[in-house]
């Protein structure tokens, strides 16, 4: 699938594309790469990915200028980006929110994904990456809300770091051995914030290099669309400039209201109030709660009463994202196609929702100051969550009859549009 | 081989494995110190063990002091709570193991058990754990007078609800280990020596 073949008109240009076909790369893959003609509000999500990614290594870069990765200093340097470097306070606010906004866009990318089926064949290789890529961003996330060296800064990487004792359980002294050499001490210290920032500092690079492998995919199939059905001719595509440039333009700027509103007027809104006290390693806080991107897989983690099944459960719950192209039996994409599956969709959006908010409460909360211990709907959804890919996934696809799928892209926008 | 049919390695295959084993190896071998570095380097094996004076505890009273960048419990217990940690039966427990560094593996976690010194008798009024909660790490809350944590009259880990009883072992997951009972020596009557 390619745009019409790039034809350099001046002399310096052919001179180029004979060396280094840069405008030709540019012009078959951005501007006139044919792209559905159909694609709604749900596919600009990958633009704005990309923007968050930018913002998140351009603020973090500047960060940097001004960050001391060392135990003794950490917490005073980020007070000190934020009192007295000159707009300090704004780009911390936006890198920490930016993390924020990086993640929803993520979750509504996902779910697009999930509902329209872009995640089945030939575009599986995509949607792997795109798990890499989830990962990738969670270990970063992870790292840098590590960096202030603030209470829920210090157990939270306490918490998370003691993933891996679980492995004591398997063969006695591996789990020690791991955490040992994560923390690099016997505790988490002065040498595990370096190594933290380190990495930090590595992983979007990472990323960006995973970003680039993600597109290279897509530009493979080309892009799904709302009908989940084939390109069959020009008729069903547009080239992507100007049509989603401006159209990604437009809800990216309606996502960057969003993001300002939340860096002018709640900077705070969705951070933790102990997190600007300074790290104590012998006071653990009332409550640790992870920032709200992880808490349902908090929620997972906490309803399993047995360590290394809970630590196991977690990580099954991430890695089964990767099997879901296969585990997806119907070779119907779009969930307009499917009123079965189109449900239990929506179910699942609701049962992570649900898990999201267990894993924000207490351990010991119960359901609406009802005698019902919260952890129990914890236990309901954990369960959901795996029942849904696992097997409510592949049966649904066995039994369910699709609705008649149209003939093509264009026919059914001409019909709804006769004037046209 | 593209240059040969026959079955019969030729010197090139051989070359070609040895080469490719030999800079496997070296390969390999460059790793060692790129991942032994984030071992825990000598400064920080070197803050071994620190001593603690008993004496200022009351009776009843937990404290907590800091030891290889953790926190460590030092529990003066009254006669009542030695009693009630005594009366607990072995097989009753989630972790019947005494975790105990100065005893084998497998001794069980009676109360003396896990109360034991390095050398000489227990003094049943002295309970020294690891104030780290064997589930993620938090630091469990001692009950007081004033406030009990749990139903076993011990620890409660706020975090995911870990319960420890008296003598600190887990009586309510998901932890699932006693907390770990240091090597330590009475150093005399008010003084010991951890680590």
């Amino acid at each position: 699938m390619h745009g019409p073949t790039y034809v350099p008109k001046y002399g310096f240009t052919r001179w180029l594309d004979s060396r280094l076909p840069l405008l030709r790369f540019t012009q078959e893959h951005i501007a006139s790469y044919p792209t559905p003609r159909n694609l709604n509000i749900w596919y600009t999500f990958g633009g704005i990915l990309s923007f968050c990614l930018t913002v998140q290594i351009v603020t973090g870069i500047v960060l940097a200028m001004h960050y001391t990765p060392d135990s003794r200093l950490a917490f005073d340097s980020v007070e000190h980006i934020m009192r007295d470097v000159n707009a300090g306070w704004l780009l911390r606010y936006l890198h920490s929110n930016g993390a924020s906004m990086f993640f929803l866009a993520v979750y509504i990318h996902m779910f697009r994904g999930l509902y329209y089926g872009s995640h089945k064949a030939p575009r599986e290789m995509i949607w792997i990456l795109g798990v890499v890529l989830y990962v990738l961003m969670m270990a970063t996330a992870f790292l840098g809300y590590t960096l202030p060296w603030g209470q829920m800064s210090f157990w939270g990487a306490t918490v998370i770091t003691n993933f891996f004792s679980a492995f004591d359980s398997l063969i006695p002294g591996l789990g020690t051995s791991i955490v040992t050499w994560l923390w690099g001490g016997f505790g988490v210290d002065n040498a595990t914030l370096h190594r933290f920032f380190s990495l930090h500092y590595l992983l979007p690079f990472a990323i960006a290099g995973v970003v680039v492998l993600h597109i290279w995919a897509l530009h493979v199939p080309g892009n799904n669309n709302p009908l989940g059905i084939d390109v069959k001719g020009p008729q069903d595509t547009v080239p992507f400039h100007p049509y989603y440039t401006v159209k990604d333009l437009f809800y990216l700027s309606c996502f960057m209201i969003l993001y300002a509103y939340l860096v002018f007027f709640s900077p705070n809104l969705l951070g933790h109030p102990i997190n600007y006290a300074p790290a104590n390693p012998i006071q653990t806080p009332e409550d640790i709660v992870p920032e709200w991107y992880f808490l349902p897989f908090y929620a997972i983690l906490r309803s399993i009463p047995s360590k290394l099944i809970g630590v196991l459960a977690l990580f099954v719950s991430l890695i089964t994202l990767l099997f879901v192209s296969w585990l997806d039996t119907s070779r119907v994409r779009s969930a307009r196609f499917r009123p079965v599956y189109k449900q239990f969709f929506w179910i699942l959006v609701a049962d992570v929702i649900i898990l999201g908010y267990v894993g924000s409460q207490p351990v010991d909360a119960s359901l609406f100051n009802t005698p019902i211990p919260l952890v129990w709907l914890g236990r309901i959804g954990t369960l959901y969550y795996f029942l849904h890919f696992w097997v409510i996934t592949p049966l649904v696809g066995l039994i369910e009859t699709p609705k008649p799928l149209p003939d093509s892209i264009a026919k059914p926008v001409l019909a709804v549009t006769p004037a046209e | 081989m593209a240059h040969s049919q026959s079955d019969e390695p030729t010197r090139r295959d051989f070359l070609y494995v040895a080469t490719a084993a030999v800079g496997s190896l070296g390969a390999a071998a460059t790793l060692i110190p790129l991942i032994d570095q984030m071992n825990p380097s000598a400064d920080v094996l070197a803050l071994a063990s620190i001593e603690i004076d008993l004496a200022p505890i009351q009776l009843g009273q937990s404290v907590v002091f800091t030891w290889r960048s953790h926190p460590l419990f030092v529990r003066r217990r009254t006669p009542e709570e030695i009693a009630e940690a005594k009366a607990v039966k072995v097989e009753d427990l989630l972790d019947p193991v005494a975790r105990n560094a100065s005893l084998p593996d497998n001794a069980p976690a009676t109360d003396e058990n896990r109360t034991k010194p390095r050398e000489g008798a227990a003094k049943p009024e002295w309970l020294v754990t690891v104030g780290v909660c064997t589930h993620l790490g938090c630091t469990p809350e001692a009950s007081t007078a004033r406030s009990r944590q749990g139903d076993y009259g011990g620890w409660l880990c706020h975090c995911h609800g870990s319960q420890y009883d008296l003598a600190g072992r887990v009586r309510v997951g998901p932890a699932p280990r006693n907390l770990d009972v240091p090597t330590f020596t009475y150093l005399s009557d008010t003084r010991i020596r951890v680590g």
